[in-house]
């Protein structure tokens, strides 16, 4: 079996992506509406320096703000081989699948990474909303299954952080299928023994919220993510009603009991290491006040690698 | 009197002549009896021909016909001293989802299923089969409680789907749907599933995380309703037809999908004509997959059931 795919040395991958800076060097923040430059914007990995709007940041790039020094090594995983249901709308399904692979280099949307986190081994399965809405079909169930093995194989915690419109209706009846997939999958990680840790960012909806997604060990979300099952317009339709200010935002589910933590991007690292540490009770994990988190984190962090 | 859809028109004049002799058969002609008896035929014939070819969107009408049995009918027919349990222990109790202990030919189990009700207040009362977080929390209890005195689970699933509310959303739809998944999945004890209706997406497989699943021969399951599917991939509901072709959503497509274990048979003219016989069908196809399953070691039943799962679709990646 041939897990391992490439090594991502960040600052290469920096170098050659700097050929396509767009044109429009300035981007105007939705929430805000203040206008910020792409570097600045980049550099902040895509929270807006002037009211904190997290935007959607591309897979790739979130891994390289997780793991230690941004390393990390990607799995192969198996792919989708044609079309199973010969799916058509307005367009081939095996069109669409074209399209997307070709704009975002990935086979599919699920890219499951593994590295060191504070020094600790971890398995990432991050999903890509770029690629078909982040949707859940075969592959995917199929990536998360070899993802929650490999944890259990190098009894490594997992961490899905999730972007997904939800299943992917071109696979018809076997994305619903992904459902209870992906449930087995995260509980070979539990029945391990290891954590399950899901960060779930904007969007996380349908069927992949009403599975792995929610049933997290520890569940973060991203500020202002929006988390639920069911689309706002489907409820607003049903029920003719509006809905209320700030609904399925992680905010208004943090508050309804849905999740744990709500963590700001630029802390999630940290976060991640600390709780890791914590739920491992390993000797090096200091077991800090969550109120200091900042700072605390960061220490453990370089006391790590100092050991190391 | 039984309503017809749409595709049923020359079915429909049929009957309406045949109930018009009948009337007049009462007198004792016996051209009219021979009449009648012609038309009985013509009848059979038609239904033969409409229902043994019906489209993907025809199947989707008669799995929603008001008259098809519901849950309940079946639990009525199926199930003695059936003693429903109520309530999640947490919030209330969600009508839109039925259940309770009982015995099932002999042998005591678990019955659990969706219900959409047969008139307005019923369907008002059950939520037209629409679950709320409470329905799928009652359903984990009443696993659990099943897993507990080692009894069989047997599923129902008729619903559209999980219903899509402001209150449902923030008592956690998405994570009781999920938990619900699990919970199927976490049983020692064998649990069987039959799609009687409408299998509608998340809110359906809740509840079919099953060792044996099995759909009635003109029921759907799917991942979206083909009206959604339409409106998302088509920009519009009015592409409904096409969808549901495009969904692969009924039980032919979904045996060959390797999704279900078997096709349960219906009456001719499917379960709304002949409701008692399709029930009993039903009855018989459970009866036996539980036979099969409580045969098995006890120890391998959950692990069964968790690779039934992960196997499906595999043979559609690469390796
Ligand atoms: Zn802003």
């Amino acid at each position: 079996m041939n897990w391992l795919k490439n090594y991502v040395r960040p600052k290469i991958r920096a170098l050659v992506e700097k050929e396509n800076i767009p044109d429009n060097l300035w981007k105007q923040c939705q929430s805000c509406e203040q206008m910020i430059f792409h570097r600045e914007l980049e550099a902040a990995h895509n929270v807006c320096p002037h009211c904190n709007h997290h935007m959607r940041l591309a897979a790739k790039k979130r891994l390289e703000t997780l793991f230690d020094h941004g390393v990390f090594e990607t799995v192969q995983l198996a792919g989708l081989k044609g079309d199973p249901l010969k799916f058509r709308d307005k367009k081939r399904y095996t069109d669409r699948l074209k399209d997307s692979r070709n704009t975002t280099g990935e086979d599919d949307a699920l890219i499951v990474a593994h590295g060191k986190m504070g020094g600790n081994a971890v398995i990432v399965a991050i999903m890509n909303f770029s690629f078909m809405g982040g949707s859940m079909g075969i592959a995917l169930g199929k990536g998360l299954i070899s993802a929650a093995r490999l944890a259990v194989l190098k009894e490594s915690p997992l961490i899905a952080i999730t972007s997904s419109g939800g299943a992917r209706m071109q696979e018809g009846i076997l994305s619903l299928m992904q459902m209870p997939r992906s449930i087995i999958a995260v509980n070979e990680v539990k029945e391990a023994g290891l954590p399950y840790i899901t960060v779930l960012t904007d969007p996380t909806t349908g069927g992949v919220s009403a599975s792995f997604a929610m049933l997290g060990d520890i569940a973060i979300a991203e500020p202002g993510a929006v988390i639920g099952f069911a689309g706002a317009r489907v409820i607003e339709e049903t029920i003719r009603e509006t809905l209320p200010e700030g609904f399925q935002r992680a905010e208004y589910l943090l508050e309804h009991g849905m999740i744990d933590r709500v963590v700001h991007r630029h802390e999630l690292r940290d976060e991640l290491i600390r709780i890791n540490a914590i739920l491992k009770n390993t000797n090096s994990a200091k077991i800090v006040p969550i109120a200091s988190s900042n700072k605390s984190s960061k220490y453990i962090n370089q006391e790590r690698e100092a050991a190391e | 009197m039984l309503s017809f859809l749409d595709f049923e028109k020359n079915i429909a004049e049929l009957e309406g002549k045949l109930q018009e002799l009948k009337h007049l058969s009462d007198i004792g002609d016996i051209k009219i009896a021979d009449e009648v008896s012609r038309l009985q035929v013509q009848i059979e014939r038609a239904l033969k021909t409409t229902y043994g070819k019906l489209s993907a969107w025809q199947k989707v009408q008669v799995a929603r016909h008001p008259e098809r049995p519901h849950c309940v009918d079946f639990i009525d027919t199926l199930i003695e001293d059936f003693t429903p349990l109520s309530g999640d222990r947490t919030f209330s109790d969600d009508a839109a989802i039925v259940g309770g202990l009982g015995r099932f030919r002999g042998r005591s189990i678990v019955i659990i299923g969706q219900e959409k009700g047969h008139d307005t207040d019923t369907r008002v009362k059950h939520n037209f089969g629409m679950p709320r977080p409470e329905g799928y929390r009652k359903a984990i209890r009443l696993m659990k409680l099943a897993d507990r005195f080692k009894l069989p689970v047997v599923t129902l699933v008729d619903t559209p789907g999980a219903y899509p509310g402001i209150g449902a959303e923030e008592r956690g739809q998405a994570e009781a749907i999920a938990r619900s998944i699990e919970t199927c999945l976490s049983l020692s004890q064998p649990i069987v599933s039959v799609v009687i209706g409408e299998g509608g997406s998340g809110g359906a497989i809740a509840l079919a995380a099953a060792n044996n699943v099995m759909m009635m021969e003109h029921a759907v399951y799917s991942v979206i309703s083909p009206e959604g599917c339409a409106s998302i991939l088509w920009r519009s509901a009015e592409h409904a037809e096409e969808a549901a072709e495009a969904l692969k959503l009924t039980s032919q497509n979904l045996l060959k999908l390797g999704v279900i274990n078997s096709i349960i048979p219906e009456p001719l003219g499917a379960a709304h004509r002949a409701p008692k016989e399709a029930i009993n069908m039903v009855g018989n196809s459970i009866s036996e997959a539980l036979n099969e399953l409580q045969a098995q070691d006890e120890s391998v039943v959950k692990r069964l059931r968790r690779e039934r799962f992960l196997t499906i679709g595999d043979d559609a990646l690469t390796t």
